[in-house]
């Protein structure tokens, strides 16, 4: 069925530049220039329509949830509840109660690392990430690891950085307890063969974290297809707001999971003698969550659901080959990942400019860059550089702004090569 | 564009492609590693101390124009005042890439071709590019630690 916004995005540049326009903050100037926001994977830009669902919250039904008996609460509540079943339905868990509300990826698999891990990671076994993997999944094993006396291993990459499955495979030992990977790399882009991954390693009955953040945006995600065990996200880098993530788990393993924080909302009973906790996903939501920034996510997954993440999809592989291309021609560059399964981000290097000084140039040009290890130091010792500059495209980018890019970097080299 | 020119001024640019002093030393007083981890700048300033002046100062590493600049600006500008007369300097460099060049403290005329470096008071996230090789060089005359760390 296409929707309105579809045939928009079906058609050429004039349907882009109306999906622009829901994006209020893609209006501005910055240094004399009109904004272009390529720093997608750092996060995302917001539709007004995240911003006024946020706003109504704030003005209509602010309240606490599960608490309160009068109106503003029920309804608070049941908009909270709400979105879990979006979010559900969105990545298709097979029930609401595998979608346990957490502030971002990185709690999410800090959930995990500690809950989960604690119980099954013990003296002499193996926790296994890639070498491509964010800081915030290798951080959590590697404390996990150190507490427990078990031994952090690393699958290896490939120059265009793909991961190396027969090394992957071989290092699915019978001490590997848990297997942490990103779908979609933030630094190289590449997209991961995730669900076979899983499949190799439930055959030897691993289970296994995704990584999500950089996948949700850009691609649909069925976590039952994928059959993964674990699968964390951000709402910020999905068009919705800072401080909300999602942490899916398989009902079975949330069940036996000890909780992760506690105090109010995880509990059904307390005395000073002993404490029933609440039933899952509640078990592992102490405290007053971030009501406002669900009620914001819910939103962002309605957007996204009327864009159709196929479309996107199409869009951005087109920006991406685009880019890659027009930025072949530029003297001494040289992109770091260049997977044949790629999101729409461009890293690279300039011979002889650093990364930052690239940065200051193009935002002198009011163009928006990452530069730095983004967060994948272990990715820049793995290519020998300090650092990378970063683009990284949304489905609201457009062909005129990777032209901008190119011209930014033609200046970049005149003024310092 | 003006305030880029201000901050990539022909005395940085100049700097950054043929830096002065970048040399290792081998018979260096004392050795200070200077690291940004978030941006990944490291350099490696060597200091050999006669008697309270800083006999000698070379520096090896990579990082951005900027901090590769201001090391070798540094270098050439430290090199055979004493250890007071450097730390003076550091201060009035800091008050001039934090401040800026109008701040009305700071000693335009003391800081001679360091004043090149007021274009990076413009900058917020690059004013630790350029105080970095400092920061180094201090520890190396006071006697501080081995590795300077800044973000």
């Amino acid at each position: 069925m296409a929707t309105p916004l579809l045939q928009e995005l079906a058609t050429p540049a004039a349907g882009i530049l109306l999906c622009r326009h829901h994006f209020p903050l893609l209006r501005q100037w910055v240094n004399g220039k009109p904004l272009v926001y390529l720093d997608n994977a750092a996060t995302s830009q917001k539709p007004q329509v995240v911003i006024e669902a946020m706003m109504k919250y704030y003005e209509e039904e602010n309240s606490n949830i599960h608490r309160g008996v009068h109106y503003l609460s029920e309804r608070a509540t049941l908009a909270y509840e709400g979105v879990r079943r979006k979010v559900a339905h969105f990545v298709n868990a097979a029930h609401e109660r595998e979608i346990v509300f957490v502030r971002g990826t990185t709690e999410g698999i800090n959930l995990v690392a500690s809950s989960y891990g604690r119980v099954h990671v013990g003296q002499g076994d193996e926790v296994l990430v890639s070498t491509m993997e964010h800081h915030s999944n290798i951080v959590p094993w590697q404390i996990l690891c150190e507490e427990k006396g078990a031994r952090l291993r690393v699958v290896p990459i490939s120059d265009d950085g793909e991961i190396l499955l027969d090394e992957y495979e071989k290092m699915l030992s019978p001490r590997t307890r848990i297997a942490g990977l990103a779908h979609v790399s933030n630094a190289l882009g590449t997209i991961n063969p995730v669900k076979e991954m899983v499949a190799m390693a439930h055959a030897r009955g691993i289970p296994v974290l995704l990584d999500g953040a950089q996948a949700v945006p850009h691609m649909p995600v069925d976590v039952r297809d994928l059959d993964c065990d674990f699968y964390a996200f951000s709402a910020h880098k999905m068009f919705g707001p800072t401080g909300v993530g999602v942490l899916y788990a398989k009902t079975h393993l949330l069940e036996a999971m000890p909780p992760y924080q506690s105090g109010g909302d995880m509990i059904k009973s307390v005395t000073f003698e002993k404490t029933v906790y609440n039933d899952i996903p509640h078990k592992f939501e102490a405290g007053t969550p971030n009501i406002g920034g669900g009620i914001g996510l819910g939103a962002a997954i309605d957007y996204i659901n009327q864009i159709n993440l196929e479309a996107v999809q199409a869009h951005e592989h087109d920006l991406l080959a685009y880019a890659t291309q027009a930025v072949a021609g530029i003297k001494g560059l040289r992109i770091i990942g260049t997977a044949r399964e790629k999101a729409a981000v461009l890293s690279f290097v300039i011979e002889g400019i650093h990364p930052h000084d690239i940065g200051t140039i193009l935002d002198s040009e009011g163009i928006a860059i990452r530069t730095g290890h983004h967060c994948a130091q272990p990715v820049m010792i793995r290519y020998g550089i300090p650092a990378t500059a970063r683009a990284s495209f949304a489905f609201y980018n457009t062909k005129d702004e990777v032209d901008a890019l190119v011209k930014g970097l033609h200046k970049a080299i005149e003024v310092l090569g | 564009m003006s305030q880029l020119r201000e901050l990539y001024q022909q005395v940085i640019l100049d700097h950054n492609k043929t830096p002065r002093n970048y040399r290792g030393m081998a018979d260096a007083t004392r050795t200070v590693e200077g690291y940004n981890p978030l941006c990944g700048d490291h350099y490696t300033i060597y200091v050999k101390l006669e008697d309270g002046r800083i006999a000698d100062v070379s520096f090896e590493g990579a990082g951005c124009a900027i901090s590769k600049a201001s090391a070798s600006v540094m270098s050439s500008t430290v090199k055979g005042k004493t250890v007071e007369e450097a730390q003076r300097l550091f201060e009035e460099f800091h008050r001039l890439v934090t401040a800026g060049r109008r701040d009305e403290d700071v000693d335009l005329a003391a800081l001679g071709k360091l004043a090149a470096f007021a274009g990076v008071n413009e900058f917020p996230a690059r004013v630790k590019c350029a105080i970095l090789p400092w920061h180094a060089l201090r520890s190396a005359i006071t006697g501080g630690g081995a590795t300077v760390a800044i973000e």
